[in-house]
């Protein structure tokens, strides 16, 4: 495969582009440090590892000079939301473009301090020297040289082989606190003064608060105030116990109704199907001669509601002075977040300040951004002093948004010789982002409990040029004569959904996947040679042929053990993975191994996206072994890691990824790669083992039941 | 209040509380030791494991009075990064984590797996850490760390 020559950027990186002054980015203080201030944020990736490896090696200084800002309103750039794989695409190009431009401005201003032409100077740990000895340095230059200055899109960053640190497993800075057990978490703060809040909420789905008493809780020690607002109310407590012990006797002596109905669990795809919705088609493709038709199969392709379930409650801080609020917090977009938050407390944005602070892995829209508005609510009831609040872990699992549950049906035509001539593809579902910031309402739970409520925002998809949502990866990769893809978006909401990774690409990968392996199977046909057939995109083929020889494909049959196949692009214009799942059992599944190939372009480092690659197979493993969401007619029944299991170490499979380096292609984010192909390789393999077509998620022992007694 | 007095770390500690309080509740409020993270409440995560004598249990289940006279061990006196317990280098070593909240709980119980078996096996391994939950997908990465300190710890 030829590599494309490096060329100069023809425009400026998106986020450079919406950020262009450098100073914004990159600032340079006489004591020897870069300070590098990215608007993407850590949420366990190992993004702010990556980036610093970007600014040093386009620097040209050791990564210990870098110093990584944590995003804030206050003066970050606004990237958006840390999201959709793409920090290394965006954040990664952006300081990769500033720093090769900064670099040239300081060589400009060495060359004309040291009287030596740029061409003869070289960087060395931020030390700039030239022949006959003369030297300067970034630090020596930083006071003299503006960086207030707008981006130009000139700049050429360094080629692939002049880069030293980027392509290297550089270990991530942020590990060496999280196994000595300082404290990192925005839990673990402890800011002068604080107060401990909590929020009381029933489990019933959006139930009315119609009786409170309160006077239990006035009568618990340290209690600083309660709030009460419409169907939102609160305690705040000078402690963290005594928060708690008065939420109890809030809860004791409040009365709820239910205001909602939730649908039936057993018959989702048929509720899913019946509601009203906006119906979108998303591509279609004609062929170029009518072929005809000889038969037509149909399948019907489902998963549940998926929760985020962080392995901490989320949890925020705000501290109100006059009408200023400053929020710490560890939502995924500090900007869209504030956004929402002026909306609630009808504020200009600069009233608000949103600084970013760690928290678990959140894998998506969780609760980050709902316990922020708690905290605000809840702080304004003590002026001047910080309120942290944190959730429940029943909350968590039970009022934090959720991935949406899909129906998916794929009809394929046939020719006379079994291949296909047509394929359609439908969706229905809620959409998958409600994030906040985007809207003319908030996205925020507490919005819609106030005495003056804002509706619930009703999930809407992002459009195909960002990657979709329910139609996310539903466009066949493969080159069938003719298609129509349809997504139908569900008007109605009771069930809370937003932006879970992967939006509807695990659902429409597993999908696809799975109806190719049965036409591959009805026709004899190897699903490896049968998807290379189908395939025009040497990258994708080349994952393909890579996972087959890496799992020896395929592995000669045992009674018991099944293999089976998957394959993606995520986004259709992100990573590239294939993966071979080995699976063992009869009634209970259990997943050996998995083998993955994957294609990330620019590996910055390769140790951070095989990490992100294992823990996305991993994820998506207990997605489809024991992951759904379960709720009756009123509330939503798994609250608790009890009632809504994920996997445990011992069923944790071996895991062996295959990266194929392609350092002149453009870095593709990683973190959301494997879960499609993991899905439809896992149901692949059970099929391979069993012959049985598990076509409902998740794959539990009840589904093979009700599977096999459909099939026999 | 009624006093307790335990050894944390080491160090004789006193503390005048509720004596049914939670230890994690403790632990984090009045001692400020906020290595063992809150994650559920109930016992189902390990987020919050401490090592009590040489057990690892969860302390947001664990009462303050059944700790009295006991030797406690938190993440903080597992090790520092002047002196890290093999654990923690080897968790390095291998980058084993990804968010790493869960990780305090996860040493935890691996250091006190290695306490009662110097040599486990992987599937020993395994099964201590089962009731260990992991939401990003490390769990191999800390298996194959909890084997290495084993190893390192095993050489002379």
């Amino acid at each position: 495969m030829t590599s494309p020559a490096p060329a100069p950027s023809p425009k400026l990186p998106v986020s450079l582009a919406a950020n262009p002054v450098l100073s914004s980015w990159v600032r340079f203080s006489s004591d020897g440090h870069v300070t590098v201030s990215p608007g993407k944020v850590e949420i366990g990736q190992g993004i702010v590892t990556a980036l610093a490896q970007i600014a040093a090696d386009e620097l040209d200084v050791d990564i210990g000079r870098i110093r990584m800002v944590r995003a804030s309103t206050a003066g970050s750039p606004n990237e958006g939301v840390t999201s959709g794989s793409l920090s290394v695409q965006q954040s990664g190009r952006a300081i990769r473009h500033a720093c090769a431009e900064i670099r040239q401005i300081f060589l400009a201003a060495a060359s004309d301090r040291l009287g030596v032409g740029c061409d003869a100077l070289e960087i060395n740990d931020g030390t700039i020297s030239g022949p006959g000895n003369v030297r300067t340095s970034f630090w020596e230059l930083a006071d003299e040289i503006l960086l207030d200055r707008e981006a130009t899109p000139g700049a050429t960053p360094k080629s692939s082989a002049q880069r030293t640190l980027a392509g290297s497993s550089v270990q991530r800075l942020d590990i060496p606190d999280k196994v000595f057990g300082h404290p990192r978490f925005i839990h673990d703060q402890a800011l002068p003064g604080m107060l401990h809040g909590r929020v009381l909420r029933s489990e019933l789905s959006a139930a009315k608060l119609t009786g409170m008493n309160e006077d239990g809780a006035r009568g618990v020690a340290d209690l600083v105030a309660i709030v009460h607002d419409g169907n939102f109310a609160g305690v705040v407590s000078e402690t963290e116990g005594g928060a708690e012990a008065a939420l109890k006797a809030l809860r004791k002596d409040a009365a709820w109704s239910s205001a909602e109905t939730l649908p039936d669990e057993s018959g989702l795809a048929d509720w899913l199907k019946a509601q009203p919705a906006e119906s979108t088609v998303i591509d279609r493709r004609t062929a170029a001669a009518t072929v005809a038709r000889h038969r037509t199969i149909r399948r019907q392709y489902t998963r549940p509601y998926l929760a985020h379930a962080s392995i901490a409650p989320s949890c925020a801080m705000a501290q109100w002075s006059g009408d200023r609020v400053h929020v710490w917090t560890h939502s995924q977009g500090v900007y869209f977040l504030r956004a929402d938050l002026a909306l609630v407390l009808k504020l200009p944005l600069e009233n608000i300040t949103v600084e970013h602070m760690e928290g678990a892995g959140c894998y998506g829209h969780n609760a980050a951004d709902d316990v922020a508005l708690d905290a605000v609510l809840l702080a304004k009831a003590a002026p001047g002093r910080p309120v942290r609040v944190q959730w429940s872990r029943a909350d968590e699992m039970s009022h934090a948004p959720f991935g949406a549950a899909m129906a998916i049906e794929i009809e394929a035509d046939l020719d006379l010789q079994g291949e296909i001539v047509d394929w359609r593809h439908s969706i229905w579902g809620n959409g998958h982002t409600a994030r906040p910031g985007r809207a003319a309402q908030p996205a925020l739970l507490a919005a819609t409990e106030l005495a003056n409520p804002f509706p619930r925002m009703i999930s809407t998809n992002p459009p195909q040029a960002n990657g979709g949502g329910s139609d996310r990866n539903s466009v066949p990769l493969y080159d069938f004569p003719s298609w129509q893809i349809q997504c139908h978006r569900l008007l109605t909401m009771p069930v809370r959904t937003s932006a879970l990774r992967t939006l509807g690409a695990q659902g429409n990968v597993f999908a696809i996947e799975s109806f190719l392996d049965e036409l591959a199977a009805e026709r004899g046909e190897d699903p490896v040679a049968f998807r290379l057939r189908h395939l025009r995109d040497e990258r994708a083929k080349d994952v393909i042929r890579s996972v087959a020889v890496r799992a020896n494909w395929k592995p000669s049959r045992r009674a018991g053990i099944g293999h089976g196949l998957g394959f993606a692009r995520y986004k259709n214009t992100g990573a590239y993975c294939a993966v071979v799942a080995e699976i063992e059992g009869a009634e209970d599944i259990s997943v050996k191994r998995l083998t993955l190939a994957v294609d990330v372009g620019e590996a910055i480092n390769p140790d951070g996206v095989i990490n992100q690659i294992e823990g996305g197979a991993i994820q998506a493993t207990s997605w489809v072994l024991k992951e759904q969401v379960r709720f009756d007619k009123a509330r939503i029944t798994s609250n608790s890691w009890t009632d809504y299991p994920i996997l445990r170490f011992s069923e944790v499979p071996q895991v062996a990824i295959e990266l194929i380096q392609r350092p002149d292609f453009e870095p593709l984010g990683a973190g959301e790669a494997a879960h499609g192909p993991v899905t439809a390789a896992i149901a692949n393999a059970v099929f391979d083992a069993l012959g049985v077509r598990v076509r409902n998620l998740p794959i539990t022992r009840e589904r093979l039941i009700a599977a096999m007694e459909l099939t026999s | 209040m009624p006093r307790i007095v335990f050894r944390l770390n080491g160090v004789e500690t006193e503390i005048d509380a509720d004596p049914d309080s939670s230890l994690l509740a403790i632990l984090r409020g009045p001692l400020g030791m906020t290595g063992a993270h809150f994650g559920c409440g109930a016992n189902e995560c390990g987020a919050c494991n401490v090592i009590v004598g040489d057990h690892a249990v969860a302390a947001c289940d664990t009462p303050l009075w059944s700790v009295a006279d006991k030797d406690v061990t938190t993440i903080e006196g597992l090790g520092n990064p002047q002196r890290p317990h093999p654990l923690q280098r080897a968790f390095i070593a291998e980058q084993a984590l990804q968010c790493g909240y869960c990780v305090p709980g996860i040493l935890m119980s691996a250091a006190a797996l290695l306490m009662q078996n110097a040599k486990p096996s992987e599937a020993e391994v395994r099964s201590a850490l089962d009731r260990n939950l992991c939401r990003c997908g490390s769990h191999n990465r800390m298996v194959r760390a909890v084997l290495r300190a084993a190893a390192e710890m095993a050489t002379p």
